[in-house]
């Protein structure tokens, strides 16, 4: 990053710097470092939001800076989440099945073990074989490298093929939820070799740090969610930041204009796609050994519809207003559906958030959309005094995604 | 002189319509041409062959020394092999400034990761600049391009096709909707052009291919019906009657 794009971008300073604060805060407050009063539950709620965070940050970029609404990118989240959750799972079934063997008379051998393990996982589906998919389990390394490469790879054929063929607007978000939902469906199978519906489990059980309590594994989970968003909004900040920004925002607003340029379109799409894919996929790596458990379920087309809505309520076309949407509805979500939040009684009727509250957000979603486009992130610019242009209700370019008059700036 | 381009016995079809029969043109490499012809003689759909916007069913779009193919090479590979198009309406971008707009147009690789890393140079700043003041937009270069006016997003577009620099140039209707100053700079502008590049004027009005004075093709119902000067045009008598005839 040059001395430049920072200077233009002095979000990139105030974000990382709060970044910064709010991690220490947190670290003092929570249990492993001494205060303890944060419980260790949730720091892991925080260090989720911040991977969801991340998620967001990847959304806005695709459909707030290129214009298309993928509503694929919790299958790269959850795709991300499962390659990371193969090593996690098989290097701990590992130390417990030596360990089980290891009263035994003859040391094991390699194959013994290995039989051991893939009983013990896939005993649960009714299987004793180790599917050939988990070839890698048994190296950090190459899972860490798959965690990139499987969704990267998702992304590159799948956007390849849906932009070589124009495919735009609507009929890319269908075609992208389908995606989704196939490969959701697909991992239900049990034969599928991702333990069908029971997911992989026990993914907070870090194999080599049994000594360490949940409380410090907690917490470094959450400094490297933190490092990871930090990171991302930093990579995101450079590329929207230069001319390839333009390019982008040019190609949301108005995409055959850009062509007539010499820029190859399809290209672009395809780069900011997989980019997207990537950031993603790293977030649902660091998410889900927080969570403990990933299943097929996750990737439900339902929670990329959350993620547009997120960056839409944050505040589309603005890093920050993606990370303030995240940050703000999934923390509301679980105070909500968590029964924390008191019920309201009507007299007539007593609204029971836990049952409510996803027909608040929905509505929340379409006042948002339909009156205050900028969503929260609008906010800074009210502070700032910037109003939307008036166009007498013109978008500001023909294309699918192009900013509607409201969400520009002036 | 060779030609620049060369297209020759284009014909293409739109739901049994022929919209462009069997045509035939050429262009020298530094050269202007206007071409006119009644609403629905094919001057867009010619325009939109040779851009890529559409494929012909037949014939051959050859460009340059090397005389390639441009049927077959998508528009952006169209665009970057130096053919560049002003449209009708002006298309800017209106979100973005109009440095924004000059810089992405400069002439430079337009390959994604290319971009990626590029960032303006002093002189890549004083090329915009430069360009600005020569579509007399040099005091709002910080200005979002949705905020002109309707004549200065005419000029945002050709001063992006300037950056673009291109060694052929569509325009298509450049005099509508501007003013008696505005086109007369437009007609030096364009004559100027034509000094080191080809230069293709689509244009309605005669008055304003009159300005231009220059070598004049005649479409009708998709096919050249006429080629000359404009007073040798004008006293064809197929082209007095299909067209000027009806005034």
């Amino acid at each position: 990053m040059t001395p430049g794009s920072l200077s233009r971008n002095p979000s990139v300073l105030i974000f990382l710097a709060t970044l910064a604060l709010f991690t220490l805060a947190v670290t003092f407050l929570s249990e492993a470092a001494g205060a303890g009063l944060i419980s260790t539950s949730f720091v892991k709620t925080l260090g989720k939001t911040l991977c969801l965070c991340l998620i967001a940050l990847a959304m806005d970029l695709i459909w707030g800076f290129a214009g298309i609404l993928s509503l694929g990118h919790f299958a790269f989240f959850a795709l991300g989440g499962y390659m990371i959750g193969m090593w996690l799972m098989y290097a701990r079934t590992e130390v417990i099945v030596v360990e089980a063997l290891a009263g035994a008379g003859l040391p094991p051998t390699p194959q013994e073990i290995r039989d051991g393990i893939a009983s013990q996982i896939f005993g649960v589906v009714g299987g004793s074989d180790l599917p050939a998919i988990w070839a890698f389990a048994g190296s950090l390394p190459a899972q860490l490298a798959l965690v990139v490469l499987v969704p990267g790879t998702l992304a590159l054929v799948f956007g390849w093929l849906a932009f070589r063929s124009r495919v735009t607007g609507v009929y890319l978000s269908i075609l992208t939820q389908a995606m989704t939902l196939a490969l959701a469906l697909y991992l239900f199978q049990n034969d599928s070799g991702l333990r069908g519906n029971n997911g992989l489990s026990g993914l907070q059980n870090i194999p080599g740090a049994e000594a360490v309590g949940q409380d410090w594994l907690s917490v470094w989970f959450f400094w490297a969610s933190a490092a990871a968003l930090g990171l991302g909004y930093a990579l995101a900040a450079w590329v929207v930041s230069g001319k390839f920004g333009s390019v982008i925002r040019a190609i949301r607003d108005d995409e055959a204009r850009v062509r007539f340029l010499g820029y190859p379109v399809e290209v672009y799409k395809l780069t900011v796609f997989t980019l997207t894919a990537v950031i993603t996929a790293i977030a649902g790596a660091l998410y889900y050994p927080q969570a403990g458990i990933i299943n097929p379920a996750e990737m439900a087309p339902i929670a990329s519809i959350y993620l547009a809505v997120w960056v839409a309520i944050g505040g589309r076309g603005r890093l920050y207003g993606a990370v303030i949407g995240a940050v703000f509805v999934s923390l509301l979500s679980s105070w909500f559906t968590g029964g924390r939040a008191p019920d309201l009684n009507l007299g007539f009727y007593t609204v029971k958030w836990v049952d409510w509250w996803q027909i608040v957000l929905g509505l929340s979603f379409v006042l948002v959309t339909l009156y205050a486009p900028r969503g929260i992130g609008g906010l800074f610019d009210l502070i700032a005094g910037l109003r939307a242009p008036d166009r007498r209700g013109a978008a500001l370019g023909p294309g699918d995604g192009a900013l509607r008059e409201q969400e520009a700036k002036e | 002189m060779s030609a620049l381009l060369e297209v020759s016995g284009i014909s293409v079809t739109f739901d049994g319509f022929r919209a462009i029969n069997n045509l035939s043109f050429e262009i020298g490499p530094a050269e202007l041409r206007a071409v006119i012809g009644p609403n629905g003689a094919g001057k867009t759909t010619f325009m939109d062959i040779v851009t890529g916007k559409t494929r012909p069913d037949s014939g051959k779009v050859l460009f340059g020394e090397r005389s390639v193919n441009l049927l077959g090479m998508t528009e952006a590979q169209i665009a970057r092999a130096g053919v560049g198009r002003k449209f009708q309406r002006p298309t800017v971008f209106e979100d973005q400034s109009v440095a924004e707009n000059l810089m992405m147009a400069l002439k430079a690789d337009r390959g994604p990761f290319a971009v990626l890393r590029w960032r303006p140079r002093p002189e890549h700043h004083a090329r915009v600049a430069e360009l600005a003041s020569e579509v007399g937009l040099a005091d709002h270069l910080p200005r979002k391009a949705g905020e002109l006016s309707h004549g200065q997003k005419q000029w945002l577009e050709i001063g992006m096709l300037l950056a673009q620099e291109p060694r052929l140039l569509l325009v298509d209707e450049p005099a509508a909707g501007m003013t008696l100053a505005e086109r007369e700079h437009t007609t030096r502008l364009l004559v100027d052009l034509a000094k080191t590049r080809a230069v293709v004027v689509v244009e309605h009005d005669m008055d304003f291919v009159r300005r231009l004075a220059c070598k004049v093709t005649v479409l009708h119902e998709g096919a050249v019906l006429a080629e000359g000067s404009l007073d040798h045009v004008t006293r064809n008598p197929a082209v007095i009657e299909v067209y000027l005839g009806r005034g």
